[in-house]
């Protein structure tokens, strides 16, 4: 009995490090194996054309939105990508935490934050005009540290029973209304609100948004930690109105079907509520794979890149002639406020002044 | 020769057997091949705070003013009568549960055991959601009751909701460390309390209870400190905690350094709790002369209880394990017919087992020099080092992910973005899992024992392999059984230390279900708790056929 404990924690170690030297072996073997296959090196030879050589890209946007265009990426141009997936706030801390020891070459971002974060470390290298003259300039950071890729607007999510889009306030203003006390959700923890209060105190001045911000705690709003849980919450009718990126819902009535009870609603009357963010990417200062890194954000911002984002993540195309979902409203039909993404940078002024209000811990 | 001695407090507090005096004292030394290992581990535990105090020390005037605030001490307030609540619940919840399945004759009480414990293996980040969708004001359960009636259920948000998410994912922390000791329950306690004249009831409370202190106090010490570090499901119900604040910090502030402000407050708090659970515990001695229970435990018939048995574990089941398997499974089958397509996770799963089986073995072998100096060589630096151990397990997994990532970077670049770090991650967060069981099967070995052993020419190895690991070994099993489950769920240090593209079942979870890919995260989340039943089904059966169970089958 005595060695049968011996026998199975013995046999169980052998098991789990063969397994974990199989698991952390591959990598090294796939490029081993690859190496053969090519002609026997000569000193002379630069294989500039044959090897496309590698690429680190860290991801904040998760696998199951990018993993797809990534993948296709690494087959049309031969390059080994490898990726590490986190959210954001992970990427962006390890980044700052790797510092000039970083392994990563592009740095991927969900949204301007993020990416703001890493330019103010100076760890982005300025882009070629090449690679920014692909996305509007609306879309961009002021010295071409990163671009954007792809388009997300601010939208109301509503409960389908008890509104219908006629019910809902010209403007985001017009949720201070007592008549809606009790009926929202916001999530003010959440980047894109807080990039979305950012530009509403360039439109319209921090008074106003004082004002808005105010009158909206005074209507007692649920507060979430994020958008996917407020998009189910005003579908189930447990709040008629919330605060969210206008992707969600998509990504809902794919899984649920038609009868999913919320739609969005960009407001008519435009303004902050109707702002368009980004997600975007930079390339990283101490990148070994510089070429590289440019052919894939010339890829992500090409029409099959574009294209990709349209048609399967539901956001919206940032160069001409790609065409958005036609689930999706175009952004042509937003009344988009006049605020590009270089004006969104004063992030901490936002955060004090939620803070102040007693909206952020 | 544990309970009926009543122990005495000393000026300072401390309390002291009466018959433990100048015996095991301080006085002998500690043999370098324990001190050496022990030391290296304590020093490898105290990697999180220093890396804290190295970026809490550049923070700007902001920090102090966000941690000087009133809300900051209303935080603290919440999250510490959370902790109370949910410790308390999972222990009221753990307790009946382990002698149910350990001391009864309870029909299935194996397949019980395993069932009660998996809980422990659902991510909150997704059971949050799993419990809103189910119980929250409009759904399932509310969908389910909308013919009679039912508009709303009560809001299951704030208190409530974090209560019974929390208490319900992390009750099995307790749940495995009773059970281990009630597996090692002498009944001759209990049948002696019995013959001197105490009542059933009475002589569970005075002898068999005290028995169990261990157990129950260093499972509810990680429930309490596992509560202090989560952030899952008190976002998803909405009750902020101090947590909460540095979240906020690493997700749109992106400042690290006030982060790492926040994070000592954190350490404060984690070592008060600590702190508290070493004074609750004192110094009583658990061990008695003799190699183990001599017989197996007098099974209690439960009569026609055995169906009221069974109702309280199907309802804690279909709660803590039905709720968020049944979910799971209706995202599975609605996107399915939906045509959402599923990807294949079969490297991620194997990744899992691989990486959390390995955590569970070095968590253990890590363990043993610390619980060897605690157990028989107590000194202040022994109990310093068993302390600071509890830290990792405090903090949330990105923070003790980013000082790693501080210090590979920088002074072990080899390692980086390599497994083996990321197992060094999982140790340095789940030891005390590990730890508090080896140490509380090493307390009920007598030394005695070992010094016999000893007397009769054995080395200190020998002693080791004959005398100590056998006893210990049901405990250290349970023990990694325990670090395995959490190590199989951990996300941030996975998903910041882990190699390039290494996934395992739990960021496949994550990276679905934060996007509403509800399908695609339902699939990998079952396959999760699946594996986990394994090594849960194996322990249980090792558990019945343990040397001392089956010693007793020729009395």
């Amino acid at each position: 009995m005595k060695n049968s404990y011996g026998m199975t924690m013995g046999i169980a170690a052998a098991l789990i490090f063969a397994a974990l030297l199989a698991c952390s072996g591959r990598p090294d073997n796939t490029r081993t194996q690859a190496a053969p296959t090519q002609p026997p090196p000569t000193p002379q030879t630069i294989y500039v054309g044959n090897d496309p050589g590698s690429l680190v890209v860290y991801s904040g946007r998760s696998e199951s939105l990018v993993g797809p265009i990534i993948e296709q990426f690494a087959d049309a141009t031969g390059i080994d990508v490898s990726t590490k997936y986190g959210s954001t706030g992970e990427i962006a801390a390890t980044l700052l935490e790797e510092g000039g020891n970083s392994p990563a070459d592009v740095f991927f971002a969900q949204d301007p934050g993020g990416l703001g974060a890493v330019a103010q470390a100076g760890m982005f290298d300025p882009l070629p005009s090449e690679i920014t003259n692909l996305a509007p300039t609306w879309a961009q950071s002021p010295n071409a540290l990163w671009v954007g890729i792809s388009g997300r607007a601010r939208v109301l999510v509503y409960n389908t029973d008890n509104l219908s889009e006629s019910d809902l306030p010209d403007s985001i203003f017009d949720l201070t209304d007592p008549k809606w006390k009790g009926r929202i959700g916001w999530a003010p923890t959440n980047g894109s609100f807080q990039a979305m209060v950012t530009a509403m105190r360039e439109l319209w001045g921090d008074d106003r948004t004082t004002d808005w911000l105010r009158g909206m705690q005074a209507n007692e709003p649920s507060v979430y930690p994020k958008n996917t849980p407020q998009v189910a919450a005003a579908a189930a009718g447990e709040i008629d109105i919330g605060l969210v990126n206008h992707y969600y819902l998509h990504r809902f009535l794919h899984e649920e079907g038609d009868d999913f009870s919320a739609r969005n609603y960009h407001p008519r009357a435009g303004g902050p509520g109707s702002i368009v963010l980004v997600a975007g990417a930079g390339i990283l200062e101490t990148s070994q794979n510089r070429e590289n890194a440019e052919r894939f954000l010339a890829f992500m911002l090409s029409t099959v890149g574009q294209q990709y984002f349209a048609g399967q993540t539901y956001e919206y195309p940032l160069v001409e002639g790609v065409r958005t979902n036609r689930l999706v409203t175009p952004i042509d039909d937003i009344i988009k406020p006049a605020v590009d993404m270089a004006d969104l940078a004063d992030l901490r002024g936002t955060q004090r002044l939620l803070r102040e209000l007693g909206i952020l811990q | 020769m544990i309970a009926p001695a009543q122990p005495t407090t000393d000026p300072a507090g401390n309390q002291e057997h009466p018959l433990r005096q100048g015996r095991h004292g301080s006085s002998k030394r500690v043999p370098l091949a324990i001190l050496i290992p022990a030391a290296c581990v304590g020093i490898a535990m105290l990697l999180p705070p220093a890396y804290l105090l190295i970026r809490g020390a550049e923070a700007s005037n902001e920090a102090w003013d966000l941690l000087f605030r009133v809300q900051t001490l209303h935080l603290i307030g919440r999250t510490g009568l959370l902790i109370l609540l949910v410790t308390a619940g999972s222990a009221l919840l753990a307790v009946p549960i382990a002698w149910l399945t350990t001391q009864t004759n309870l029909p299935l009480r194996r397949t019980w055991a395993v069932l009660t414990a998996l809980p422990l293996v659902v991510p909150t980040f997704v059971g949050g959601f799993l419990y809103v969708s189910a119980l929250g004001p409009r759904g399932i359960l509310q969908q389910a009751l909308e013919p009679l009636g039912v508009d709303r259920l009560p809001e299951i948000y704030g208190l409530p909701g974090a209560f019974l998410v929390l208490t319900l994912l992390s009750y099995p922390y307790v749940l495995l460390t009773v059970r281990s000791a009630f597996q090692s329950l002498d009944p001759a306690f209990e049948e002696s309390a019995r013959t001197l004249g105490h009542g059933r009831m009475s002589a569970a409370l005075r002898v068999t209870l005290p028995q169990l202190r261990p157990a129950i106090t260093s499972g509810g010490l990680l429930v309490a400190l596992y509560t202090l570090s989560d952030f899952g499901a008190v976002s998803l119900m909405r009750f902020p905690t101090f947590t909460w604040v540095i979240f906020q910090q690493y997700q749109t502030a992106f400042d690290r350094s006030i982060a790492a402000v926040l994070s000592l407050v954190l350490v404060c708090m984690a070592l008060a709790i600590v702190l508290l659970d070493a004074y609750t515990r004192g110094r009583l001695r658990y061990y008695r002369v003799d190699a183990g229970p001599s017989r197996a435990p007098n099974v209690v018939s439960l009569g026609r209880w055995k169906w009221a048995a069974a109702i309280f574990l199907a309802a804690v089941v279909a709660l803590a394990l039905g709720i968020p398997a049944g979910v799971l499974l209706y995202w599975l089958v609605r996107g399915v017919l939906a045509g959402e397509p599923l990807l294949a996770f079969w490297s991620a799963a194997a990744n899992s087992l691989a990486v959390s089986g390995a955590a569970a073995l070095v968590s253990m072998a890590c363990s043993a020099p610390i619980a060897a100096m605690v157990v028989r060589y107590p000194s202040k630096l022994a109990r310093a080092i068993e302390r600071l151990s509890f830290i990792g397990f405090a903090l949330p997994g990105i923070v003790v992910a980013l000082a790693l990532v501080f210090f590979a970077v920088n002074y072990a670049r080899p390692i980086y973005q390599t497994v083996w770090l990321l197992i060094f991650a999982y140790v340095v967060l789940f030891l005390p899992a590990a730890l508090g069981a080896t140490r509380s099967s090493l307390l009920k070995v007598s030394p005695d024992l070992e010094d016999a052993a000893r007397g009769l020419g054995r080395t200190h190895t020998q002693t080791m392999r004959a005398v100590t690991l056998p006893l210990i070994a049901p405990g250290m099993l349970m023990g990694m059984s325990l670090v395995f489950l959490i190590a199989m769920k951990e996300l941030p240090a996975t998903l910041i230390l882990g190699p390039l593209e290494f996934k395992t079942l739990a960021t496949s979870i994550w990276s679905a279900s934060s996007e509403a890919f509800f399908a695609q995260a339902a699939a990998p989340a079952l396959v999760l708790i699946m594996l986990s039943s394994i090594p849960m089904a194996f322990l249980v059966t090792q558990e019945f056929t343990s040397p001392a169970a089956s010693k007793s089958q020729s009395p």
